[in-house]
C-alpha cells in the first residue's frame, strides 16, 4: 500500500462579543437571550429599507486578531454582498469581505509546526434554524437573535500535517482569541465553528490533489481530529481502489465514530460578490494600525517564552496553565510573588498542575503560595537532625553495617527504614539514602 | 381653494391664521376626486386630520405631505407599486417621513410610482398607471410619477420622492413641477425601500424652488442609520433664496445629443436671462451622457438583483410570482453580470467608467459654478409608450444620469411651456457635491425672472 500524507488546511468561524450586532445597534447575545426574536430591528430582520451600518469595534478586533497572527493588513478594505438563498438569511445575502478582506498573509506558530494565514475576514452570521416536531406537525422555527452578529472567518493555508496538528491549531487559535478577549469561542453553543479540507497525497508528491472533503460542523477540538484521521484511512482505501474521493461536505458521527456525506458539491456555487452599496469602503492609516498593535496584550507564545526565562517553567506546565486569559494572568501573578519569595516557580507550576495543591484559577497568589509551602514543610527535612539520626542508626547496628561493607548493598534498605522511623515521619527517601551513603560509604 | 397654494403660501396663511387646518384639509379633500382618473395616490392616511391637528404650532404646521410608496411609513401600507408588498404594513418609518412628523408635517398618501421604482413612465406599477394632470393623454413620467402628478395637479402642497437616475427630476419635467436631487448621502435613505443603492437618494417634488429648499431643510442631514450618509455640514437652504447670481459661470451640456433637435430651439433662448441677470453663460463639452447609460444600467441592475432577493414571501408580503416583467428582466440582466466571469467584464468596468465621469465633472467644475442641461430629450411622452421598449427609462433620463451615477445634486424647474398641448419642458441645474444652495440659488433665480412657472405666475396675477 502507497504511503500517503495529509493535505489539510482549516477555516475557523468565531462570534466575536462586541456589546452590539456587527450593522446594527441590537444587542448582540445570542446564546442567553431569554426568548427567541427579542434581539431584532428592520435591519437584522431584512425589512424593506433596513440599511446596514457597521460596527467598529468589530473591525478594530478583526484587525487586532490580523496583528496577533502577524497578518498583513489591508489600509483599504470593504464589505461585500454574497448573494444567495437560505431561510436563515434575511436579506437573500450575506454582508461579508470577498477580495479585501481586514487581514492576510499570517502565521500561527504551533508545538507541530507553522500554520500560515491565508486571511482572515469579517462578516454577519445568520439566523438560527430549528427544526421541530410541535403538536404532531413538523414545523421550522427561525430565531434571528443571533442574525447579524459579528463573525470572524479565519482560513489557513493547506499547512497541516497531521490530526493532531490539527487540533493543536485550533486550541491555539482559540487561546489567541481568548487572551485578546473578542471571542468567549463557545463550541457547544456555536461561538466557534471548526472546519477542516481534507485530502491526502502519496508521501513525496508535491502538487496539491484534485479533490478535497470539506469536514463541517464539527464542535469540538477531539471530535476534529478524530475525524481528520478517519478522513485520511477511508481516502486511502478509495485511492487504492484507484479512484478519486467524492468532492462533498461531510459531518462526523461520533457514536460511530466515522465521517458522513452530508452534501455532495457538483460545482463551485456562484455567489456573485459585489462590493456592498450600502457600507462606504474603508481606509486605515499606518499609524492606526501601529497604535491598535501596540495595544495588544501579551499573547500564548511571548508569555511562555518569557515564563521560561524568567521562571524556568517548564513547557508541559506552561502549556496548561496558560491555556486561557485568566488562569495566565492567575499563573502570573503566582509565578512573580513566588520569585519575589525565594521560592521556586516550576515546583509551584509542578504542584499546580499536578494537583499536589488545592488551587484554582481565582485563589490569592498568598493563598496559593502558603498551601505550596505547607506541602513542602512535612517534606522538608533539617540536615543536622538527619545526620544525627543517621549517626545513631549507624552506630547501633555494626553488623549490618559490616555486611553492608562486604558488599551486601541491599542492606541499605533496613537502614533507611530504621532512620525513617526514628524521624517519625515520612521524608524525601532520596535524601535519607544520600546521607546513609554517604555515612556508609566514607 | 387652498390645495392650489404653494406651501410657503400655506405656512404663511396658517401662520398668520389666514386659513385653518380644516379649510386646508377640506379643500385637498375635495381635489381627491381627480385620484379616480389619475391614479395618483395607491393609499391614503386615514388619520390624517387627527395627525394634522396636534401639530398647529410646529414648522410644518400640520401641512399633508405626499409621499412616494416606496418610503416606509409605520402603520400605513407600503407596496413600491408592487403586489409582492400589497399587504405590508411596516412597523417603522424611514428617516426621511420620521424627519417630516418630528417637524410637523403628515402624511396623507402615498403615491404611485414604477413598480420597484423600476422605469421612468409609471407604467410599471402594478397598480395601473398614473396620468399625467397636465394633459391626460401624456405620461407623467418616472418613477416618481405619483408624487410629480399630486403636485402638478394641487392633490397635494408638496411632495417627496426619490431619484435613482432621473426619478425626482424627470416627473417633474414632465409634469411642470420642481424637483431636487440632492447629493448622494445628503439625505438618508433608511427605511426608503432600496432600488439602486449606490444613487438612491430621496428629495422633495413641489410647486416652487422656495419650497423645495423648506423641504429640504427639513430632511437633509447625517443619519447614525445610513453607513453612506454624509457628516458634512447643512446649510438653510432657504437662504439661497433671492440671492444674485451676477458673476456666476454656468456651461451649458448636452446640447449637441442627436434627437434633441425639437426641443433644442425652444430651451435656447431660456438662457438669455441668467445673461440678463449677470452671470456667464457658455457651452461646454462634457462626456458623452450615452455612455452613463451603459453604467446605469450595469449598476442599476446588479444591485436590483442583490436588493429585491429578501422579498421572498417567507415572512411578509407576498411571494415571487407577484414581481412584475420589468423586475425580472432587471433581476436576471443584474444576475448574469454578477455572475462569475462576467462581473469583471461589466460590473467592473462599470465602475471604472463612473469613475471617469466624476473626472470630467470635477474638471467641468474646476470651470463653471453650475452645469445646465434639458432634464429630458422632450415633452412628456405619449400613453403606452413605454410599452415593449425595456430602455425607455434609460433614454428619456440619458440627460441626467451621468450627475446621478456620480451623486451629484441638480434641480429641475420648467422652462418652457408648450399652451398646444400643456406640457412643460424642464431644465436641469447640478451643482457640484454638497453645493446644493448654489443650484437652489440659480434655480430660484430663473423661477422668479422667467414666466414658466404656473404657481409663480397665479401669484403675480
Amino acid at each position: 500500500m502507497t504511503a500517503y500524507e495529509l493535505v489539510c488546511g482549516m477555516e475557523v468561524h468565531a462570534e466575536l462579543k462586541t456589546n452590539t450586532k456587527m450593522f446594527c445597534g441590537c444587542k448582540n447575545d445570542p446564546f442567553h437571550a431569554p426568548q427567541p426574536n427579542i434581539y431584532t430591528c428592520p435591519v437584522c430582520l431584512g425589512m424593506p429599507g433596513g440599511l446596514p451600518v457597521a460596527n467598529n469595534k468589530a473591525i478594530e478586533w478583526t484587525i487586532k486578531l490580523g496583528l496577533a497572527l502577524n497578518c498583513k493588513i489591508n489600509l483599504f478594505s470593504h464589505f461585500d454582498r454574497k448573494n444567495y438563498f437560505y431561510p436563515d438569511l434575511a436579506k437573500g445575502y450575506q454582508i461579508s469581505q470577498y477580495d479585501q478582506p481586514f487581514c492576510y498573509d499570517g502565521k500561527l506558530e504551533t508545538e507541530m509546526g507553522t500554520v500560515r494565514i491565508r486571511r482572515i475576514h469579517l462578516e454577519e452570521d445568520t439566523a438560527k434554524l430549528q427544526h421541530k416536531t410541535i403538536n404532531g406537525e413538523k414545523v421550522s422555527l427561525i430565531d434571528f437573535n443571533r442574525s447579524s452578529v459579528p463573525l470572524i472567518e479565519i482560513v489557513t493555508e493547506p499547512d497541516l500535517i497531521t490530526p493532531e496538528h490539527a487540533k493543536a491549531y485550533g486550541k491555539a487559535l482559540r487561546q489567541i482569541l481568548r487572551f485578546l478577549d473578542i471571542a468567549d469561542c463557545d463550541m457547544e453553543q456555536g461561538g466557534m465553528r471548526l472546519e477542516a479540507n481534507v485530502s491526502i497525497r502519496p508521501i513525496g508528491e508535491k502538487d496539491l490533489p484534485n479533490y478535497k472533503v470539506e469536514l463541517k460542523n464539527i464542535n469540538s477540538f477531539r471530535f476534529l481530529e478524530k475525524a481528520v484521521a478517519f478522513e485520511v484511512k477511508r481516502q486511502a482505501v478509495v485511492l487504492e481502489e484507484g479512484q478519486t474521493p467524492v468532492q462533498e461536505t461531510r459531518g462526523w458521527d461520533d457514536d460511530k465514530g466515522e465521517t458522513y456525506s452530508q452534501r455532495v458539491k457538483e460545482d463551485a456555487e456562484d455567489y456573485r460578490y459585489f462590493p456592498d452599496p450600502d457600507l462606504p469602503p474603508l481606509r486605515f492609516t499606518e499609524e492606526q494600525i501601529n497604535a491598535w498593535c501596540a495595544e495588544l496584550p501579551e499573547l500564548p507564545a511571548a508569555l511562555k517564552a518569557r515564563w521560561a526565562s524568567e521562571y524556568s517553567i517548564d513547557p508541559k506546565y506552561a502549556e496548561v496553565l496558560s491555556e486561557d486569559k485568566d488562569s495566565a494572568e492567575w499563573a502570573d501573578q503566582i509565578f512573580r510573588k513566588a520569585a519575589d519569595q525565594q521560592l521556586n516557580p516550576n515546583a509551584i507550576a509542578n504542584a499546580i498542575v499536578n494537583k499536589k495543591v488545592a488551587a484554582s484559577v481565582g485563589d490569592s497568589a498568598e493563598k496559593v503560595i502558603a498551601a505550596f509551602t505547607e506541602l513542602n514543610k512535612t517534606e522538608s527535612m533539617d540536615e543536622g537532625e538527619l545526620s544525627k539520626i543517621v549517626a545513631e542508626v549507624v552506630t547501633e547496628n555494626v553488623d549490618a553495617v559490616a555486611q553492608y561493607k562486604a558488599g551486601k548493598v541491599q542492606v541499605l534498605g533496613f537502614f533507611m527504614g530504621q532512620v525513617q522511623r526514628k524521624l517519625g515521619k515520612k521524608v524525601d527517601v532520596q535524601l535519607v539514602k544520600a546521607a546513609l551513603e554517604k555515612v556508609l560509604n566514607s | 381653494m387652498l390645495n392650489t397654494l404653494t406651501l410657503a403660501q400655506v405656512l404663511a396663511k396658517l401662520k398668520n391664521k389666514e386659513i385653518s387646518q380644516q379649510e386646508l384639509l377640506a379643500d385637498l379633500e375635495k381635489s381627491s376626486v381627480q385620484n379616480e382618473k389619475l391614479n395618483v395616490f395607491l393609499t391614503m392616511n386615514e388619520h390624517m386630520a387627527k395627525d394634522s391637528s396636534a401639530l398647529a404650532e410646529s414648522k410644518l404646521m400640520g401641512v399633508p405631505l405626499a409621499i412616494k410608496d416606496n418610503f416606509c411609513t409605520s402603520g400605513i401600507r407600503t407596496t413600491a407599486s408592487s403586489t409582492v408588498l400589497n399587504t405590508f404594513i411596516p412597523q417603522y418609518d424611514s428617516t426621511v417621513t420620521k424627519r417630516l412628523k418630528a417637524a410637523g408635517g403628515v402624511i396623507q398618501g402615498k403615491t404611485n410610482m414604477d413598480a420597484w421604482a423600476h422605469g421612468s413612465s409609471t407604467e410599471t406599477s402594478q397598480y395601473g398607471r398614473t396620468l399625467n394632470p397636465r394633459n391626460p393623454d401624456h405620461l407623467p413620467g418616472g418613477s416618481s410619477g405619483g408624487s410629480a402628478a399630486a403636485v402638478a395637479a394641487d392633490m397635494a402642497i408638496a411632495a417627496i420622492g426619490s431619484e435613482t437616475a432621473g426619478s425626482i427630476r424627470q416627473p417633474s419635467a414632465w409634469c411642470g413641477t420642481v424637483g431636487l436631487k440632492p447629493t448622494y448621502g445628503r439625505v438618508s435613505r433608511y427605511g426608503v425601500i432600496a432600488m439602486a443603492s449606490s444613487t438612491d437618494s430621496p428629495g422633495p417634488i413641489t410647486k416652487t424652488v422656495e419650497d423645495a429648499a423648506i423641504l429640504f431643510n427639513h430632511i437633509a442631514g447625517h443619519d447614525p442609520y445610513d453607513g453612506t450618509s454624509s457628516t458634512s455640514p447643512v446649510e438653510d437652504y432657504t437662504a439661497a433664496l433671492g440671492q444674485p447670481i451676477k458673476g456666476l459661470k454656468i456651461g451649458v451640456v448636452y446640447m449637441d445629443i442627436p434627437g434633441l433637435a425639437d426641443v433644442k430651439s425652444l430651451f435656447e433662448p431660456q438662457l438669455k436671462v441668467f445673461e440678463e441677470l449677470g452671470a456667464h453663460v457658455e457651452y461646454a463639452q462634457a462626456m458623452d451622457p450615452n455612455h452613463s447609460i451603459g453604467v446605469y444600467t450595469v449598476v442599476q441592475r446588479a444591485e436590483v438583483s442583490s436588493n429585491l432577493g429578501r422579498f421572498t414571501g417567507v415572512r411578509y408580503g407576498d411571494d415571487r410570482s407577484h414581481f412584475g416583467d420589468e423586475a425580472k428582466r432587471r433581476i436576471m440582466l443584474g444576475t448574469y453580470t454578477l455572475s462569475k466571469g462576467y462581473s469583471d467584464k461589466y460590473y467592473l468596468m462599470a465602475q471604472k467608467v463612473r469613475t471617469l465621469f466624476l473626472q470630467d465633472f470635477t474638471e467641468l467644475f474646476k470651470k463653471y459654478d453650475v452645469l445646465i442641461s434639458l432634464t429630458s430629450p422632450g415633452f412628456a411622452k405619449k400613453i403606452g409608450a413605454s410599452e415593449g421598449s425595456a430602455m425607455f427609462g434609460e433614454l428619456e433620463d440619458m440627460l441626467v444620469e451621468p450627475s446621478s451615477i456620480t451623486g451629484l445634486p441638480g434641480i429641475n424647474v420648467p422652462c418652457y411651456h408648450d399652451p398646444k398641448t400643456n406640457l412643460s419642458l424642464g431644465m436641469n441645474i447640478m451643482a457640484p457635491m454638497w453645493h446644493e444652495s448654489l443650484m437652489i440659488k440659480v434655480a430660484d433665480a430663473f423661477e422668479k425672472h422667467t414666466q414658466w412657472n404656473p404657481w409663480r405666475n397665479a401669484e403675480k396675477q
